[in-house]
């Protein structure tokens, strides 16, 4: 199976979520990750949705997102030629005889220490999900009590954006 | 000062507006406010039904029938959910159609009130949009896009939620002022019109064919093509098969038709599609009950494959040509494009497929002990009707006899249940049926499990003044599933025998209930017949009444059985056109095509 990420623009309405999450879920398609949120426009919202798929039933259940009615456009994203991340926040055990080491890790990752206890640190750290698989793995020796990740949220690289004509049926059927 | 109306009016004339003349429904708590000035109108006319599921299939009967979107109408909670089985029979089978549905009061939802139930969450999967107003000033707007929605593009069920304080409040939006208000619907662009080049292609593919099939679905009725269709097999040669949703399509009686495919499908159509080396798929889905087993599904044709709706393109089987757009106008680019290619050479194809039809022609056999062949009551009801006649059917073995041995010569005369296969269809659609084409004979062909599973209808019927017909293939069981026992379970009928027989073998009991006594107790004419001797004179008797439903309790053999048959998830290539009897397909006849 292949991983795929897909863009969606949506209504900004009430429902708009059951009825795409509900269409995966229908056609037995599991979501690793899904991010939801508002765009440039007040009335579209950006959906970013991770699946593992083979190409064949992506098409059709992409077909099938397409028809509904409160959906207004889907890009794949390509990681080639886009930009994806994800949030975390990782709480990590960390007495004083490893917080500098703690401390070591997070600086290595480019990440940062947004609360601090005094046994333990909360981490916050973006990037793809190699990178924080990595860190993961390089936090689980100290203890982590607690953690929490955002779905992806991709946007294509280079000046072209997918919003632009979308955008502009809303504003025309307003 | 500014006019104010309430949500309830501002409901009713937008349904006047948008011109719904009918509503099927059943009034309750919710929805009762839409009552008040539904009672004042003039132009819409409210049925009131026995049972929600009668309304909903009674709008797909309307809507079949007339092509105009069908309306029912219910209250909150089990009003709503009723209507559940007939959305869902709209939706597997296209069918225009509105459901309105009262909700409890806005500040109710979500907290267990009574009769709530998340009717837009239940119905998510099984409508083509569903909205729950909530704003008094929006109702004029969601009725209309309600409407266009369910009868445009690829049609379907679409169902409104009216907070019962929506309808109570008021508004100075005016339906008849603002007619048509603009839709807001920035992410619905359905594609009617096909790409020129892959028409062409097709074109191409059909003109270098030599065992090509129009395979037809029930999207060319949708798309009201079936004149331009004929054009295009006439133009050509190529024959025509058209399925369960499509009989009606094309005319049973054009030397070109080779009858239904499928499941039940004749050995000739069935056959056709195996042998093929084009297929040219026009508004049909690749259905398992027409594909058999799916690999091994005319292995040797390329696909050319229209469809409105781009999910049906490839969603079963790969297409060469894809070609997305509206049946009608990709018949008329297909006409336009052949104009410029040459006919395909189909003289050798047709000899061999004569040669099945000659030797593999529908039949039955009378059974020996003079009991009534249930194939018997079908066929003369098809000629004597005459096909001017629409008939509606229930589900199971009559639907497939009714399929099978009416000659249907016009579009829009045969409506059933193809896709979600609903028991209880017939009465309630053939009620629809009736009310959107009252000059029209409109018989029901149902079986004695389905109709007591919506016979209600006829109390309807009788007091509404909708003279429909019901004939009663009475076989004292359910029937294709004791088929499927006789087949596949060494004949053990477990919960198959109904009783209605006039003596039940297991229970001794004779004729419950007895049809012709609850037709009578239902406002209605009740007739019976037991003999082929009195078939004409009883189907007659009954063309002859006008002026109340009536009910044929046709009393007939319990054995028989739907043949040809491709048993489920078996190949087409082993339809079995008896018991144990396989076709011969190496018979080549005088054929001169090398298959």
């Amino acid at each position: 199976m292949t991983r795929h990420t897909l863009s969606v623009l949506v209504e900004n309405k009430p429902g708009v979520l059951a009825r795409v999450s509900g269409l995966f879920s229908r056609r037995g398609f599991n979501i690793e990750s899904l991010a939801v949120g508002p765009t440039e426009h007040p009335d579209v919202s950006r959906m970013t949705i991770v699946v593992a798929v083979e190409d064949l039933p992506l098409e059709q259940v992409t077909k099938q997102l397409n028809k509904l009615v409160n959906v207004l456009k889907i890009v794949e994203m390509d990681t080639s030629v886009s930009v994806q991340r994800e949030l975390m926040l990782v709480k990590v055990r960390a007495d004083p005889s490893v917080r500098s080491q703690v401390l070591e890790t997070v600086t290595l990752f480019r990440a940062k220490v947004v609360d601090v206890a005094p046994d333990a640190v909360t981490i916050e750290a973006t990037g793809t999900r190699d990178k924080l698989d990595a860190l993961i793995r390089m936090l689980e020796p100290f203890g982590i009590r607690e953690l929490v990740q955002s779905g992806m949220v991709a946007l294509g690289r280079g000046s072209r954006s997918i919003t632009d004509r979308s955008l502009r049926a809303v504003d025309r059927s307003a | 000062m500014t006019r104010e109306i309430t949500g309830a009016q501002s409901l009713v004339h937008s349904l006047e507006a948008v011109g719904a003349d009918v509503v099927f429904g059943i009034p309750g708590g919710a929805i009762l406010p839409a009552y008040d000035p539904l009672y004042d109108s003039t132009r819409v006319r409210h049925i009131l039904v026995r049972h929600e599921q009668g309304a909903g299939h009674a709008a797909e009967g309307y809507a079949q029938a007339t092509g105009r979107v069908g309306v029912c109408m219910a209250t909150s909670g089990p009003g709503a959910t009723n209507l559940v089985t007939p959305i869902a029979d709209a939706y597997m089978d296209s069918v225009p159609m509105v459901a309105i549905t009262g909700q409890v009061a806005s500040a109710a939802i979500g907290t267990d009130a009574f009769q709530e139930a998340d009717i837009c969450g239940i119905t998510l999967p099984i409508t083509k949009h569903n909205f729950l107003v909530q704003s008094v000033d929006d109702i004029p707007r969601t009725i209309a896009e309600a409407f266009h929605l369910a009868g445009t593009g690829r049609p379907g069920p679409v169902l409104v939620d009216l907070p019962k304080d929506i309808l109570q409040s008021v508004t100075s939006v005016l339906p008849h002022e603002i007619w048509p208000p603009t839709l807001d619907l920035p992410g619905y662009r359905p594609i009617t019109r096909p790409h020129n080049k892959q028409v062409r292609e097709a074109a191409r593919l059909i003109s270098a064919s030599r065992r090509p099939v129009l395979y037809i679905g029930g999207g060319v009725l949708r798309a009201r093509a079936a004149a331009e269709l004929r054009t295009l097999a006439e133009m050509t040669g190529i024959p025509v098969v058209t399925t369960l949703m499509a009989r009606g399509a094309f005319p049973d009686s054009h030397p070109q038709h080779l009858g239904m495919p499928g499941m039940h499908g004749s050995v000739a159509a069935v056959t056709a599609l195996q042998k093929a080396d084009l297929l040219i798929t026009l508004g049909a889905r690749f259905d398992d009950r027409v594909t058999g087993r799916l690999a091994s599904f005319a292995p040797k044709a390329a696909i050319i494959h229209a469809d409105i709706d781009p999910a049906e393109i490839g969603k079963n089987r790969t297409a060469d040509v894809p070609i997305v757009g509206d049946c009608r106008e990709v018949i008329n680019e297909l006409i336009a494009a052949l104009a410029a290619e040459s006919r395909p050479d189909l003289e050798g194809w047709w000899r061999t497929l004569d040669g099945w039809r000659r030797t593999y022609p529908l039949g039955y056999e009378s059974p020996a002990d003079g009991s009534l062949a249930p194939q018997h009551v079908i066929e003369r009801l098809g000629r004597i009707s005459g096909p001017e006649t629409i008939f509606a059917a229930g589900v199971g073995q009559h639907q497939m006899w009714a399929a099978q041995f009416i000659s249907y010569e016009n579009p829009y005369t045969w409506l059933n249940s193809g896709g979600a296969g609903t028991m209880g269809f017939a009465v309630p659609a053939a009620m629809g049926a009736k009310v959107g084409r009252p000059d029209a004979t409109v018989w029901a062909i149902d079986g004695d499990g389905c109709f007591q599973m919506t016979n209600q209808e006829l109390a309807t019927c009788a007091l509404e003044g909708i003279p429909i017909k019901v004939a009663i293939i009475n076989n004292g069981s359910l029937g294709m599933v004791r088929q499927w026992q006789t087949l596949f379970y060494d004949k053990r009928y477990s919960n198959t025998e109904l009783g209605t027989h006039p003596a039940s073998p297991r229970t001794g009991v004779k004729r419950v209930p007895d049809f012709v006594r609850l037709a009578e107790a239902l406002g209605c004419v009740g007739l019976r017949c037991d003999s082929a001797a009195e078939v004409d004179a009883t189907i007659e008797k009954a063309m002859a009444i006008d002026d109340a439903p009536v009910v044929v309790d046709f009393v007939v053999h319990p054995d028989a059985m739907v043949w040809p048959m491709v048993a489920a998830g078996a190949s087409n290539d082993d339809i079995r056109v008896a018991r144990d009897l396989a076709p011969d397909f190496d018979y080549s006849g005088d054929a001169e095509v090398n298959l």
